[in-house]
This record gives C-alpha cells, sequence and structure tokens, in this order.
C-alpha cells in the first residue's frame, strides 16, 4: 500500500490551506484528493466580491481568492489528484478513493485532514406541501447553473430562506435581468451577513419578508407560483395571512450542513449542533492522527477564517506526523456553550500542549442586543466582553490565552456563555 | 436637516451607522473604526458599487468567465454596465486579469477576468 504523510480530503479553500502550511512545516509527501475536475471549490462559482479581506486585505472575488491559494499549491509542487472521489477512510487511517485512471486504491496516510466542505439543506427537508414540478433549485445549484454553466435559470423568482447564498443569488438574477419578487425568511431574523442584505436586497428594492414561509408550491410540469403566510412565534403558518406570487423559479436557501459521511465511516464523534466532528484545540477529532477544517467542521461565513482554520490544521497535522502521538491521559478540559452561546469550536482544550492563544469560534442561538459574552473557568468569571448586536448569522469568537490558565492547574471545565448586565 | 440611517458595508462587520446632513456638513455617528465615516459620507454623497458577472465564452472549457469592474462604478451606472457585459463574448482561452471591456458604459472602468478559462 502506498504511503503519503498527509493526505487532504478536498481541495477547496480549506483543502488548498490546509495544505500550504504543513509543506511550510516541513512535510514533503502530501497529497491532496478532490472529486471535482478543478481546485478551488465553491469559490469558482462564488463570482461575487468580499472575499479575502481578512487574509489579504483587498476585496477579491471567489475565483480569484481561490487562484491565490491554487498558486501556493502549484508553486510548492503539492501533489493533487483531480476527478477522484474518497469513498472510506478508517480509524487506521487508510484512504479508498476511486477515479478512472487507476480506478479503486487504498492508500496509508500518516495524518489525514477532512476538507470536504458543506452541501446544501435541500426541499425534501423542508416538508413544504404541494407539487413537485421543475423549476425549485438550492440557490447554489442556481448560482452554478448561472456562473459557470451559463444557463438562465429563471424570469420570475421568489427566494425562501435568507441565507448569504439567497441574497447573492437575489442580486445576480436580478442584474441578469429576472425578477427577484420576494426574498421570504421563517426566522424573525436574517440567516445572512447584513452586507449582504444592504448590497444584494436594499440596492435593488427586493423585500426581505421575516417570519414568513411557503406553504404551497404550485405547478405540475414547471413551476407557476407559490403561497407566503405569515408565521407565528412557534412558525406555525398564520390563517388569513397568505399572500400568491406567480413565479417560474424557487430558489431554496435554507441552510448549510457539513458533509461528513467520510467523517463518520471513519467513526470519529459528531457533534449534534455543528453537524461536524468533535475536535481539540489541534482541530484533531478524537480519532487520533484525524484532523478537521473548514465548513466540515463548521459551516462558516467567511471563507477568511476557513483558510485560517485549515491553515492550524495543516501545521498541527505536520506536528503530529514528524512528533507522534500526543501524551496519553494529557489534561483535556472540555469547553461548554450555554446561555444563548449555541456550540464551540474547539469542543476540547489541551491545557498542557496548547499553543500560547487558541481560538474558540462559536455561534449564537438568537438576535441580542448589548449583551455580554462571559468566560469562566470552572465557576471563576475570567472575562466578560460587551457585545452591541450578537447575531446567529454572523460567527463570535474569543480568544483563550495560554497564560490565562496559570493558577488553574486543577481546571475540569471552560464555559462559554452570553449575560445580560 | 436629513439624517439617514446606513449599514456599514466596508468589512463583514456591518455596524449600524447614523448619518445627519445639514448642507455641506455631514456627520457620521455609529461607526467603529474610520472606515465607516469614509463609507457613510460616500454613500449619501456619490455611492459606488463593485460589479460583478460573467461574459460568454467561445470553445472554453466553461461556458462562463466571471468577471468585475476593475474598480467601483457609480450605483446608478449598474445596469448599463450590465448591458455592456451582457451583449460582449470572449474567446478562450481567457487569462486571470484580462481586459475583456476597456471602458465599460462611458465610466471608464474596465471590466477584467476573474478566473482563466482554457480553451477547449
Amino acid at each position: 500500500m502506498t504511503h503519503h504523510d498527509i493526505v487532504i480530503i478536498g481541495g477547496g479553500p480549506a483543502g488548498l490551506s490546509a495544505a500550504a502550511a504543513a509543506r511550510k512545516a516541513g512535510i514533503q509527501d502530501i497529497l491532496i484528493l478532490e472529486r471535482d475536475g478543478v481546485l478551488g471549490g465553491i469559490l469558482n462559482q462564488c463570482i461575487h466580491n468580499g472575499f479575502g479581506l481578512h487574509t489579504f486585505k483587498e476585496e477579491l472575488t471567489g475565483p480569484e481568492y481561490a487562484s491565490r491559494y491554487i498558486a501556493m499549491v502549484e508553486e510548492e509542487k503539492i501533489p493533487y489528484k483531480l476527478n477522484t472521489i474518497v469513498v472510506d477512510i478508517n480509524r487506521g487511517r487508510e484512504v479508498t478513493y476511486i477515479n478512472k485512471e487507476e480506478g479503486l486504491v487504498t492508500i496509508q496516510a500518516g495524518a489525514v485532514i477532512l476538507a470536504m466542505g458543506c452541501r446544501e439543506r435541500p426541499r425534501g427537508a423542508l416538508n413544504t406541501p404541494g407539487y413537485r414540478p421543475a423549476g425549485i433549485y438550492s440557490a447554489g445549484t442556481a448560482q452554478r447553473l448561472m456562473n459557470i454553466e451559463g444557463y438562465c435559470v429563471g424570469k420570475e423568482v421568489v427566494i425562501l430562506g435568507s441565507g448569504d447564498i439567497g441574497l447573492i443569488m437575489a442580486r445576480r438574477m436580478t442584474l441578469e435581468g429576472a425578477k427577484v419578487k420576494v426574498v421570504a425568511e421563517l426566522m424573525p431574523y436574517s440567516g445572512g451577513l447584513k452586507r449582504n442584505i444592504v448590497q444584494c436586497l436594499d440596492d435593488y428594492g427586493i423585500p426581505l419578508k421575516l417570519s414568513h414561509t411557503i406553504i404551497n408550491i404550485e405547478g405540475k410540469e414547471r413551476l407557476t407560483g407559490i403561497t407566503l403566510a405569515e408565521v407565528d412565534a412557534n412558525r406555525n403558518p398564520i390563517p388569513g395571512t397568505e399572500e400568491h406570487y406567480s413565479c417560474d423559479t424557487l430558489l431554496l436557501s435554507v441552510g448549510l450542513i457539513p458533509e461528513n459521511e467520510l467523517s463518520k465511516g471513519a467513526g470519529v464523534s459528531m457533534n449534534r449542533v455543528t453537524s461536524g466532528p468533535n475536535v481539540d484545540d489541534c482541530l484533531e477529532t478524537e480519532a487520533e492522527g484525524i484532523y478537521a477544517c473548514g465548513n466540515v467542521l463548521h459551516v462558516h461565513d467567511l471563507v477568511d477564517f476557513v483558510s485560517q482554520e485549515a491553515a492550524l490544521a495543516g501545521e498541527n497535522a505536520a506536528t503530529y506526523v514528524k512528533e507522534g502521538k500526543k501524551k496519553e491521559n494529557a489534561h483535556k478540559v472540555p469547553l461548554l456553550a450555554e446561555n444563548g452561546v449555541r456550540y464551540t469550536v474547539p469542543q476540547v482544550l489541551n491545557v498542557d500542549t496548547m499553543k500560547d492563544s487558541v481560538t474558540v469560534r462559536f455561534r449564537v442561538a438568537d438576535v441580542y442586543k448589548d449583551r455580554y459574552i462571559a468566560i469562566y473557568y470552572d465557576d471563576k468569571l475570567i472575562s466578560r466582553k460587551k457585545k452591541k448586536v450578537l447575531a446567529p448569522g454572523e460567527m463570535e469568537q474569543v480568544v483563550l490565552k495560554k497564560s490565562s490558565f496559570e493558577g488553574y492547574p486543577e481546571i475540569k471545565q471552560i464555559k462559554i456563555c452570553t449575560e445580560v448586565e | 436637516m436629513e439624517t439617514r440611517n446606513l449599514i456599514c458595508i466596508g468589512c463583514p462587520l456591518g455596524c449600524p451607522v447614523t448619518v445627519t446632513i445639514d448642507g455641506d456638513d455631514i456627520n457620521v455617528t455609529g461607526n467603529t473604526c474610520p472606515r465607516g465615516a469614509d463609507y457613510a459620507k460616500k454613500e449619501v454623497l456619490s455611492p459606488t458599487r463593485i460589479v460583478t458577472s460573467s461574459i460568454r465564452v467561445n470553445n472554453g472549457v466553461i461556458a462562463r468567465v466571471s468577471v468585475k469592474t476593475k474598480s467601483d462604478i457609480p450605483k446608478s451606472k449598474i445596469f448599463d454596465v450590465m448591458k455592456e457585459i451582457q451583449a460582449v463574448r470572449a474567446d478562450a482561452p481567457v487569462a486571470l486579469g484580462q481586459v475583456l471591456i476597456k471602458d465599460c458604459a462611458g465610466t471608464g472602468v474596465e471590466i477584467i477576468a476573474t478566473k482563466s478559462v482554457n480553451r477547449l
């Protein structure tokens, strides 16, 4: 069986950044496995700008951002296989892939980095009543059809869900001459970034209806219209609020789900909130030598943070390859998300071996104004920072310093929560 | 005196800013960095946008090449710019950064490719 020091599953933003970082950390034998015919992943179809403000201090489009990382991988001559789909990973880090040239191949990896990204929540997950005509797309599918394959997706459009891809597609379709009639969001707040609401909806006078959902879909061959209704606090439609919209296209932008079939196959423990693996501060899953980063770990808003996170996974995988297993019975401290904080990544901190600082990313459960983000080591308040606005659509972060653990040798848990006054 | 509430789009934070316009006197509050003040002033005086779209490619490995305005253009010119972008065809190969329209819709701004597309 062929051996590679680090095998990276996925050649999107996470996989590319992890590869570049692992090489920088001195690992020569790296292999990226990508199922598409090109590197770059979802960035290839995200032709809008706004990428890279943190990483490159300039505003790039998705393909431009991808090209910077592809250039790093090419310059470093890091090997990759395209049109290659991984079908299995096991706990012993044997990776089985399939492609046209080699057929079915199993290789042994010193370390594996999971960087498979996420996929869109489909109509089937929504239980929306009505017919199943043509003209209903997930927003990302419509984005690919329009931006890469060059199809006109539709002319009269309704968008369900206010996720970022839905907002971006509202503008994109408007620019291409379609009439986007309304964006409906089930929740009382938008799931997308504020800047996208300003630039994609407000600029073009597209109404955003919060606390609304689709209660009927019409049309037998092609979609002909939908019925929208307002929902109450329990998200049940309110009788008498129905509105009919004629349309030939419905885009769904109703959430992203990390794509973890392979991770589950490898037997790593999964987090019920993120739908990604549980990881420690090295981004190592609880299966030794298997790391995770990017949208397969938890869904991000900004690719810049994906790149940062993936670079960390790449560095840590490199350290693992060079130095081997972490010591047994290390001091592992769980991070608890409470009172308005839905989850944290990482979920576990190795206090003894952690770097000088560890960034903990999380999302809140609801829109909060003038709340504090508090950190507790056991029952002791360590820091409390006021935030004007917190929203589920915008990922938050706190930084834990290694020095802050001096004086807490017996710490059992770290709690991150929101607090009112 | 006129007051406008805007959301700064200078970065992903999206700070809510308030602009009060009193003749030539423009006052910005709510911003958390200098870019917020710059954005708000520009947004009330002469709003501009980067436009991103795609252009059909002849003989390319993919059907369209993604493009953008090289710098921002007046917001009022967005649809004029789109009209020209839609009318143009590019021939593969197209290189990243290649100029596909020189002066788009009289804005003086170039339309450039944001990815490369190889010939089929």
